[in-house]
């Protein structure tokens, strides 16, 4: 039984960060209707940042909040560059741009940095939280954070003008510039919120998967998934499916027979099918129906 | 009287397509005034044009001000509010939601709250679903919903787009008698874009009437009514 809560929380603590890349993922999907494939590399670079600070002597708190100013201002300098002008592009012309996103900032990376694994600090240490062996203090902080993260956004989201008018360009763009919503800067504000989600995620699972370029090409597998089976036009459905990910992952590796760590990917992204044969929108997507 | 909306020699197009072909005419502030035509005519292309949704060349004038070359957000600030065709609706968001957005270019946040209660009075039916999803109102109810969305901006012109399309003539009957009310007691000058004629001219009080892309037809609205051959050469009825 104890085997069982403590896989259960420890699939919590993992599932909150498939739940804030899946999020990022809804995010600039709901804005532009395109997959961002680089989301986890500009997670990474992000987290690079944030340990450059650090290494320059700067405390973990303070180089954490100057790295999403970073990741924010980063992510909306991407939109405006490059997708923007994109914008009336066919499909395949934006995901060679994201892939070449991809390729260009997985390599700055390893320029600037090199690829050799670095070990990255957690501020809330590895010991027993609360004295339990169930979960340590760094899987409770990544909770803790992600928790708050969703509480903050969803008000932002819910209860403030700019939340209501992002939704809205998110929506029905043209109404939304009819009452006077400029939508172009509510898509690069997207950017840049996703952006900022993304490197949260990366800073809270750097200590566990530790640092190099390609931390989050996992890590972004999962995100996707999780956006998918929770369905990729319901930013709840995509935090409930990152927390089922997290869980269902570590439930399959650790009691189904001889699927250990390495076929836990597979076989959740089988799972993902499974559900998506009943459910074609995901568990909490809304079928697109348009009027003709 | 002042000219509040100033066109002249409106020309649009759909790529390569020219929908309107030299269009002009003025709008008198206060007045409620019709543009009627049939299907094709470009109607809703010269409501589209006045807010930049289409590519256009020519004169747009509002107050004197030049609006051609703005982004549509823009020109809303400008106190246009435009009531597409087909409403409009954000049908995920709830209706008090919808009403918010109408107003989400002002910063008077008491003014927008008496607003929002101001339109209940307009329309009691809004009041009643105020939590629900936009979507899930009937088609008369998404009207009056556009409308009152409209009105939130504290508009000085509101332009209308076939607002009778779809609904029962009981409907209509309600949806005009307060568009009239709302023009003559808030002040509002109102464009309104109707297939309807004989609805529309009994509403208004100056029409035009439009024909593959030109003005052919000008007057009071009810010197166009009792006009027989106009009528029946183009208003079909």
């Amino acid at each position: 039984m104890e085997l069982f809560t403590n896989q259960i929380l420890a699939g919590i603590a993992t599932g909150a960060i498939y739940a804030c890349m899946a999020l990022a993922v809804v995010m600039i999907y709901q804005a532009i209707d395109h997959l961002n494939f680089a989301q986890g590399e500009m997670a990474m670079f992000a987290t690079f940042v944030s340990w450059q600070l650090m290494q320059w002597g700067v405390p973990y708190w303070a180089a954490f909040v100057i790295t999403l100013a970073f990741a924010f201002v980063g992510g909306v300098a991407i939109e405006r560059i490059l997708f923007k002008p994109l914008a009336k592009a066919p499909v395949l012309t934006n995901v060679a741009g994201f892939i070449a996103l991809f390729a260009i900032i997985n390599s700055s990376a390893g320029l600037i940095w090199d690829f050799t694994i670095k070990q990255y600090p957690t501020p809330f240490g590895s010991s027993p939280f609360l004295g339990s062996q169930l979960i340590s203090t760094h899987q409770a902080g990544m909770i803790g954070v992600t928790v708050l993260l969703l509480i903050g956004l969803y008000f932002f989201f819910q209860y403030t003008r700019i939340g209501l008018a992002m939704r809205a360009a998110a929506s029905v763009p043209e109404s939304a510039r009819l009452v006077g919503i400029n939508t172009s800067w509510m898509i690069a504000l997207g950017w840049g919120m996703a952006s900022a989600i993304g490197a949260i995620a990366g800073m809270l699972i750097a200590p566990v998967v530790f640092l190099e370029p390609n931390m989050m090409g996992g890590v972004l597998i999962y995100g996707f998934a999780a956006a998918v089976l929770g369905g990729l036009t319901s930013p709840f459905g995509a935090v409930v499916g990152g927390f089922l990910m997290g869980i269902f992952e570590n439930l399959a590796g650790t009691y189904i027979p001889g699927v250990g760590n390495e076929l836990k990917l597979p076989i959740a992204l089988a799972l993902i099918i499974s559900v998506l044969v009943v459910k074609p929108a995901g568990l909490f997507g809304r079928h697109i129906v348009k009027r003709v | 009287m002042t000219t509040l909306l100033n066109v002249k020699d409106l020309r649009a197009y759909y790529g390569q397509v020219q929908a309107l072909h030299g269009l002009s005419f003025s709008l008198n502030e206060g007045s409620l005034t019709t543009l009627l035509g049939a299907n094709g005519a470009g109607k809703t292309t010269t409501l589209r044009a006045i807010c930049n949704m289409v590519r256009s060349t020519g004169g747009i004038e509002f107050e004197g001000k030049p609006l051609n070359n703005r982004s549509t957000e823009s020109i809303v600030r400008f106190g246009i509010a435009h009531v597409p065709q087909g409403r409009g609706t954000f049908t995920t968001m709830t209706v008090e939601e919808n009403l918010q957005l109408g107003a989400i270019t002002r910063k008077d946040s008491a003014g927008i709250v008496s607003d929002i209660e101001r339109m209940y009075a307009h329309f009691p039916v809004l009041k009643q679903r105020h939590t629900q999803v936009a979507g899930t109102l009937s088609g008369g109810e998404q009207q009056m919903l556009a409308v009152a969305r409209a009105l939130m901006l504290r508009p000085r012109l509101m332009l209308l787009d076939e607002p009778s399309f779809g609904l029962a003539p009981l409907v209509v009957r309600d949806l005009f008698g307060i568009l009239g009310k709302i023009n003559r007691e808030d002040k509002v000058s109102i464009l309104v874009v109707e297939q309807n004629a004989q609805l529309a001219l009994e509403l208004a009080d100056q029409a035009y009437v439009i024909e593959t892309g030109r003005i052919v037809m000008s007057g009071k609205a009810k010197d166009i009514a009792n006009n027989e051959e106009i009528r029946k050469s183009y208003l079909g009825y």
